[in-house]
């Protein structure tokens, strides 16, 4: 009695999983070609992979999400105190403002690299036992980013708001420059995370790039105060437009452009670049990591 | 083509093992392209040749194989963690894997966090995750910490939450490895059963590894034997698994390589039936250590460990167990030690040995799992029956009347 009932089940579950089900070809060189439908079926595993480093990364810490606000105040200070109290650069806003507009993007560009490009190695559990398009690791990490960088808009408000300060309907395209260094940052951070699997040299190489960014871009003092003799290279930084862009929304003075037109198209090319790479490299994954 | 559900044909898959250790750093990329060429250069090592079967949908193969065999390696392919190099493979259908139970729980995050997290992972989507929530949670029986933090969840709750989440992803491909070594018998039970479930009523394909031919026989309807990556037999799991425990001889062995100067050196260890043959439940089992002492020893003991399968010991020995004294002198000479296991003893199945090492200081260095053998079926009531237990002793059985 019981074996006729579970064959006739096994018949329809046969039809069930018939000709419509998904075929994969596994071999070598083919693991691109339902990437496209991969990423789609596993769209909410980078949602659930963002907000599960969300949750758990201020778990066990005394003062929990204050700590996205008081790095940004932080070091905004400290930039107002460098530029303005000791070079004494001039601003057209409250020199804390006129940081903070450069540190708030700043964090962006800087939280986004890191985590994106360790976002393989810290994952290399899962990239060794379970399969899922790994570009999901560091557009999760981009999304914590993100998230970060919406927190810290309110303290942007409110330290506007102290100073009296009301932008102009500019503040409106801030998103596009956000999206600008969220590329600018996503970019290389691919192209990191890559080569972060095989080289682990990365790690010590992010913190210092992120180091190093800070002082060649106008995240302290605006684009203005470059020389104009080294307006032509301060112009490749990727990142130099799109702070000044926001800087522009927030605070106004000149537009960005054209002057920050390289910068742009050196953002494009990379974030290509990076991807490119990161796909290409995205295969060997599990037997290096 | 239709009908089958998971096809391998000819599947390989080599990794490069470096000539010498390559530092993997920048420098490699940095000094023009050396450390490339230097890969190009490494000999291949094929992990995987040759494999082919086909499965058909409701279909459950079993694969065993010693450490090393490439088990790993075909499920790690099959469940595209990483590419094959050579052949290819055919899937119809969502697959599953459990390749290492909870990969991907975090241990912040709660029971119910965890469940949603994991079937991400293994691509469930959160409508399909919640309509099976509640199963999910009575399966694990976990119902009262679904609010903790896994990090205080026992070794035992973690994995039956584990299993749980993947047992109930409905795939059309289950794939396991090794996933019940841990978790208790009742446990274990409860996820052969499911599993059985899955591909006996519901039409699954389920492809498992396991050191636990019990439970590769209970389940699977075949099975093949992986030896160096390449197929040693297909076919139905009973002769499989016979064959693949009475392969003792090749592997009933160990030998020293050159004399290196030292004290104390292995020769040969051993393990073997009475004539040599591999070892068979119904015969006494020996294991033979020859050793070679340059300079005499102080005092010290030989002592050998022998473990099942599963990795739980089942026996220590030593040469002072029938003396009086906890140590004694080794003289400088070439020696035979034989330790002999009687017959109708151990259980039939797959062992290791590891053997103690006297150094010329004193110490004890110990060779862990430095070979592995197995104990033929023939004769043994587990032929019979396929019964669980370590030792598989034919005990006396008497029955008397009641006394009135």
């Amino acid at each position: 009695m019981s074996t006729q009932f579970s064959e006739l089940s096994r018949t329809d579950a046969v039809r069930s999983t018939g000709e419509d089900a998904p075929v994969v070809v596994l071999a070598a060189g083919e693991s691109g070609r339902t990437y496209g439908r991969d990423l789609w079926r596993y769209r909410e595993l980078a949602l659930i992979l963002a907000w599960r480093d969300l949750s758990v990364r201020y778990k066990q810490t005394a003062i929990g999400i204050a700590w996205a606000l008081v790095r940004p105040l932080a070091t905004t200070l400290i930039l107002t105190f460098v530029f303005a109290h000791v070079a004494g650069l001039p601003s057209a806003a409250p020199y804390p403002l006129n940081a903070l507009a450069g540190v708030w993007p700043w964090f962006l560009f800087a939280s986004l690299l890191a985590d994106a490009s360790a976002s393989l190695v810290n994952n290399a559990g899962l990239v060794t036992k379970v399969y899922f398009p790994r570009l999901l690791l560091p557009v999760a990490a981009a999304g914590v980013a993100l998230a970060d960088f919406l927190v810290q808009g309110a303290i942007v408000a409110l330290v506007m708001a102290w100073y009296r300060w009301l932008p102009s309907e500019r503040a409106l395209l801030l998103p596009l420059f956000a999206l600008w260094v969220a590329a600018a940052a996503l970019g290389p951070g691919l192209a990191l995370a890559a080569l972060n699997a095989r080289y682990r040299d990365v790690r010590f190489l992010v913190p210092f790039l992120v180091q190093f960014g800070l002082y060649v871009s106008p995240v302290g003092f605006a684009s203005e105060a470059v020389p104009a003799h080294w307006r032509f290279w301060f112009a490749w930084n990727p990142l130099a437009g799109a702070i000044d862009g926001f800087r522009w929304c927030l605070i106004g003075g000149p537009s960005p452009f054209p002057a920050a037109a390289p910068g742009l198209v050196l953002t494009v090319l990379m974030f290509g670049a990076g991807l490119a790479y990161f796909r290409a490299a995205e295969c060997a994954f599990a037997d290096i990591i | 083509m239709p009908g089958f559900a998971l096809r391998a044909e000819k599947l390989g898959k080599a990794y490069r093992i470096p000539s010498r250790p390559a530092a993997r750093t920048l420098r490699d990329v940095a000094s023009g392209w050396r450390g490339r060429r230097r890969e190009g250069e490494a000999q291949p090592f094929w992990a995987l040749q040759d494999v082919s079967f086909e499965l058909r949908a409701g279909e459950s193969l079993g694969v065993v194989g010693r450490n090393g065999a490439g088990k790993s390696t075909l499920l790690k392919v099959l469940s595209r963690i990483t590419e094959p190099t050579a052949g290819r493979a055919v899937v119809r259908g969502r697959v599953a894997s459990l390749l290492e139970v909870g990969a991907g729980f975090h241990p912040e995050l709660t029971g119910r966090e965890n469940i949603f997290l994991n079937a991400a992972i293994l691509g469930m989507s959160r409508a399909e995750t919640a309509s099976r929530f509640d199963a999910i949670v009575a399966f694990a029986e976990v119902e009262r910490f679904l609010q903790t933090p896994v990090k205080h969840f026992s070794s035992g709750m973690y994995v039956r939450l584990a299993f749980a989440v993947a047992a109930h992803l409905e795939p059309d491909v289950l794939i396991v490895d090794e996933a019940l070594a841990v978790g208790d018998a009742a446990f274990q039970t409860k996820c052969l059963g499911r599993m059985n479930a899955l591909a006996r009523t519901q039409g699954r394909t389920v492809v498992f590894v396991s050191h636990n031919t019990k439970a590769v026989l209970d389940l699977c309807g075949e099975a093949i034997w992986l030896e160096r990556g390449r197929v040693a037999m297909r076919g139905a799991p009973r002769d499989v698994i016979a064959r693949y425990l009475g392969d003792g001889v090749s592997r009933g062995a160990w030998r020293g390589g050159a004399p290196t100067g030292a004290a104390f050196r292995y020769v040969c260890i051993s393990v073997a039936g009475p004539n040599g043959g591999p070892p068979q439940y119904d015969e006494p089992v020996s294991v033979d250590l020859e050793y070679e002492i340059a300079t005499p020893l102080p005092p010290n003991r030989l002592s050998i460990q022998i473990a099942n399968g599963e990795g739980a010991v089942v026996l220590c020995s030593s040469d002072t167990d029938q003396t009086s004294a906890a140590k004694h002198a080794f003289a400088a000479g070439r020696f035979t030690t034989r330790i002999t296991l009687p017959e109708c003893w151990l259980a039939p199945g797959e062992y290791t040995l590891s053997a103690s090492e006297p150094g010329a200081d004193g110490s004890n260095k110990i060779h862990f799992e430095i070979l592995a053998f197995g104990i033929g079926m023939r004769g043994s009531p587990t032929a019979r029956d396929n019964r669980a237990g370590v030792v598989a002793p034919i005990l006396p059985w008497r029955t008397l009347p009641a006394a009135p």
